[in-house]
């Protein structure tokens, strides 16, 4: 082996961590693992064909499917355009700088990349505002100094809570936001469990535990005189979430975003989406610790923030590219939307019909059902109702913890999907003689 | 021996080659990744839309190394006595009678009832098995459909390739098999046993590689007819479909044409039998609904 060859190696080992540490800073989250591994496997392919060494870059650092476009822009840019050969001559002068140097992408990379993403930098500075947050963390900061001052972390009395949960979020000053946020936090989520095909060992149950039998009973001979069993082990539901954020939402889009996030952060399978005119998938985002980095996470992978809405083409996309992807094992869906529609309403109608035939149970949360003289009569609600199990206000905190009632209580019986029953039930929705004083 | 077949192939042409002399048409890249896979010795896990031939590689792989195919079909409440190894209760049973019968109660004897005879090997174990004359073939169907307890056992199972049982002890090969894991996405599986992975997504395949995997499977049928069905469902595919057709779908497809003794398509024997291509009555709606003439004159004009 020459000299030379050692550097050319040691060169690529380099490059190797380099372009890692690129993926991660657009997600593909590369660990050291799988570049020790992808270095022991490039033994085995000629590095001069580009195309094996891009297929196995692939096939060593690549998760999941939904990663090869962001993979493939990357590969491209890393490997062929950042460093084209007429660059070579300056880069060894600049080569230990350019180790410090944070790896970044030029402007226009990056852009593409952010459509590849469906981030866009620009639209996130106008939509969130960010002088307006600045003043909400500033003003966050002094409350919480204020708070050590008095001595009293909980700042709240009971009465005072107590108002709240029944006031309507669309009235909140700041600083109920922030306290129907931890309130929020606080609360414990259950959801109904369902029996799996799994057995564990259990005192009662129907069925023997052979194993544990004959082993038992060995010191009897042949008879089999202690029972062991087995029963069938129990699991929660998977929970699929899918929330409209479109502009007649935005008084509440963020605050249920947070109420998403503490169900996601409590509850084992739950997976999360958010819609305007199109679908995100937003699990990912919100597995963050951090409820606010997680909402940022959301703001930035949304799109259509505030924008019009088009439940019947969202849920259509749900129904063709995830609904089986998470709706197995009987999951419960929870629509959160107003129901203010600027889609086709037969599309609606026949998107619903087939989601309400692949959960266990569908429900449609809306703001604006707490309103008292509130009529589910918008077209969009009108044709989505027939296919809903339940039907609930999502406007305050008393609903949300009513709604965790309803969640707890979901059991193995079918709701009663007949048209009979369904057209009952739409007309007591739509006359609101149940209105509850939540 | 199964050294010399896994060596045989040095280059990915090589694997190419086999599983096209098998009637697998692979592209470089699902090549690749199965080169490396057998190199390395690591799991494959495939995933693609149902039908895109996933199952399949790992049926070509034991043809091409000459070796068994050990296949898993996953389901819901997958467990240990089912994928791993079980004990004979009933013969453990008979012969504690039979020791009873004839007097003899040793310490030995009741060892005995947990020995290897006793032993019911079920897939996982067959493939780690030691007496393997050569590595199997591993295949690991729609693990999707297992449960998470079975996925992190498998997590253990696939780095170590040794087996526990507590009665007898450690099992462990020299020689670990090839895996081949699929998944149709029915749920998420984990990061941890990704990472374990080399991964491939089986996409549909183009045009060409469709015709050519027709013309390899199904020699009789006629190239102009075999030219035709892959245009018209790749039409299929780029319709807004519930269930766009796979390749296995495909080959279904014109094999009920030849039944019908079809020589190119026809109208009429489209619609006919549309059930062989879709499988949701919404999608044979909306195909039916649509102008089923004009893509096939669109086709015949090519």
């Amino acid at each position: 082996m020459r000299p030379s060859d050692i550097e050319r190696g040691e060169r690529l080992l380099y490059r190797l961590t380099e372009f890692g540490r690129l993926l991660w800073e657009a997600g593909i989250y590369v660990g050291p693992r799988q570049m020790l591994d992808l270095v022991e496997t490039l033994k085995y392919i000629d590095l001069t064909v580009k195309e094996d060494f891009y297929n196995t870059l692939k096939c060593c650092l690549l998760t999941r499917h939904e990663q090869e476009a962001i993979f493939d822009q990357m590969f491209h840019y890393f490997w062929f355009v950042r460093d084209n050969p007429n660059k070579k001559a300056k880069e060894k002068k600049g080569a230990v700088k350019r180790e410090e140097r944070r790896l970044r992408l030029p402007p226009s990379e990056r852009k593409r990349l952010a459509e590849h993403m469906n981030t866009s930098d620009v639209r996130n500075e106008i939509r969130n505002d960010p002088r307006q947050t600045e003043r909400r963390r500033y003003q966050d900061d002094q409350d919480a100094d204020q708070e050590d001052d008095q001595g009293d972390p909980q700042g709240t009395a009971y009465s005072t809570i107590e108002k709240l949960r029944k006031k309507d979020f669309e009235d909140y000053s700041w600083d109920e936001v922030q306290e129907a946020k931890r309130l929020m936090a606080e609360m414990r989520w259950h959801l109904g469990m369902r029996p799996t095909r799994r057995k564990a060992p259990a005192r009662r149950g129907g069925y023997l535990d052979m194993r544990r039998m004959v082993r038992r009973n060995l010191k009897y001979g042949a008879e089999m005189i202690e029972l062991t069993r087995r029963e069938i082990k129990m699991k929660p539901r998977p929970l699929v979430i899918i929330c409209d954020i479109s502009g007649s939402m935005s008084l509440y889009s963020r605050l249920l975003l947070h109420f998403i996030h503490t169900i996601s952060n409590g509850l084992l399978n739950v997976e999360a989406f958010v819609f305007g005119t199109r679908l995100t998938h937003v699990t990912r985002q919100l597995k963050k610790r951090d409820v606010d980095d997680a909402v940022r996470d959301v703001s930035k992978a949304v799109q259509d923030w505030s924008g019009g809405t088009r439940i019947g083409d969202a849920l259509h996309y749900f129904n063709q590219h995830w609904a089986r992807r998470v709706l197995g094992r009987g999951a419960v869906v929870l629509i959160i939307s107003d129901g203010w529609d600027r889609g086709d309403a037969s599309v609606l109608r026949v998107e619903m019909d087939r989601l309400q035939h692949s959960c266990h149970r569908l429900i449609w949360l809306n703001p604006l059902l707490g309103s008292p003289d509130y009529r589910p009569l918008t077209i969009g609600m009108k044709a989505a109702l027939p296919f809903v199990d339940d039907f609930l206000p999502a406007h305050n905190l008393n609903s949300l913890i009513h709604l965790g009632n309803i969640l707890s209580s979901i059991d193995d019986s079918r709701p009663v999907r007949s048209p009979v029953a369904r057209r009952k039930a739409v007309e007591a929705w739509t006359r609101r003689n149940n209105s509850s004083g939540m | 021996m199964e050294q010399e077949l896994v060596s045989h192939f040095t280059t990915i042409e090589d694997v190419q080659k086999a599983m096209f002399s098998h009637s697998y048409i692979a592209d470089r890249s699902l090549a690749t990744a199965v080169f490396l896979a057998l190199k390395r010795r690591k799991p494959l896990l495939l995933e693609g839309e149902p039908g895109v031939g996933k199952t399949e590689i790992a049926k070509v792989l034991a043809a091409i190394l000459d070796t068994k195919l050990i296949r898993l079909q996953c389901y819901e409440g997958i467990d240990v006595s089912t994928a791993v190894y079980e004990w004979n209760y009933t013969r453990q049973m008979l012969h504690i009678r039979l020791m009873e019968a004839s007097g003899t109660k040793h310490e030995e004897e009741i060892k005995e009832i947990f020995g290897p005879d006793f032993l019911i090997r079920r897939p996982l174990l067959q493939a780690i098995d030691p007496a393997n004359a050569r590595p199997p073939v591993l295949l690991i169907d729609e693990l999707d459909r297992s449960d998470e307890e079975f996925e992190a056992y498998l997590l253990e199972l696939l780095s170590d390739f040794q087996i526990t049982i507590p009665e007898i002890g450690t099992i462990s090969t020299e020689e670990p098999p090839f895996v081949i894991i699929t998944s149709n996405r029915t749920r998420e599986i984990h990061d941890a046993l990704r990472r374990r992975c080399l991964y491939y997504w089986i996409d549909f395949p183009t045009l060409e590689k469709e015709f050519a995997i027709v013309r390899a499977r199904m020699p009789e049928a006629s190239e102009r007819l075999a030219r035709q069905v892959c245009t018209f469902v790749r039409e299929l595919r780029s319709m807004d479909l519930y269930k766009a057709p796979g390749v296995a779908e495909t080959l279904d497809w014109i094999s009920s044409l030849l039944a019908l003794h079809q020589l190119e398509l026809v109208e009429g024997s489209v619609r006919d039998t549309l059930g062989a291509l879709l499988k949701y009555q919404d999608d044979v709606l909306k195909v039916g609904n649509s102008d089923i003439g004009k893509i096939l004159q669109k086709i015949r004009g090519l």
